[in-house]
């Protein structure tokens, strides 16, 4: 049976709110210049960002920040828009896994 | 925008008493659980936009459905409601999620 998606929890009881402000770093602006750019030329739509947000594993919801969501978001978005394939992205991963190392 | 796009005719008018469909599909709802059951009153028409159900799985969403503001009481939405009687929550509700109360 399909109930309440685990995103969806307005009227549960929650915790107190931590009101915090905080400095975007480089790697959340990125990912916010991508979304906007995407959706300003018409590649995505926030309605297939917010599925992939919502899709998301319940652990995985709770655990992400907000700009992690995103990323984690837009890969599945553009994997399946075929924008991206998953070997360029497994590829690229390796890439840049040598480059910190 | 909307006024370019094919649309579903409004079948609701301000006033108008309707009742959000229970029901629980796949993938990306705009229409909070929380709501659903509910009967509240019809506040306004916003407009005609497309389905954000099929946008959501790469698809038109045409034709574009008419959008409500939709009124209910919060003493009717919340069992244990303290605040007072006039209180409402206002939300933006797609015609084929409401039914005729």
């Amino acid at each position: 049976m399909l109930e309440r998606g685990h995103h969806d929890m307005g009227g549960l009881p929650a915790g107190k709110v931590e009101r915090t402000e905080h400095d975007y770093p480089q790697w959340e602006r990125r990912v916010d210049a991508m979304v906007q750019l995407l959706r300003m030329g018409k590649k995505i739509t926030v309605d297939e960002l917010r599925k992939n947000i919502e899709q998301l594993p319940p652990e995985a919801y709770d655990k992400l920040t907000y700009y992690q969501k995103w990323i984690s978001s837009l890969t599945q978005t553009l994997i399946q828009r075929g924008i991206i394939t998953t070997e360029e992205l497994g590829r690229k991963m390796e890439e840049v896994e040598r480059r910190v190392r | 925008m909307s006024a370019q796009l094919a649309a579903v005719a409004p079948r609701y008018k301000t006033g108008d008493r309707v009742r959000v469909r229970k029901t629980a599909p796949l993938g990306h709802i705009r229409t909070p659980y929380y709501i659903r059951g509910h009967v509240g009153e019809i506040e306004r028409l916003c407009g005609a936009f497309p389905n954000p159900e099929e946008l959501a799985q790469m698809r038109s969403g045409l034709p574009a459905q008419p959008l409500y503001r939709v009124r209910f009481r919060q003493k009717d939405v919340w069992s244990d409601y303290r605040g007072p009687d006039t209180d409402v929550v206002e939300i933006e509700i797609f015609q084929h999620w409401l039914e005729k109360a």
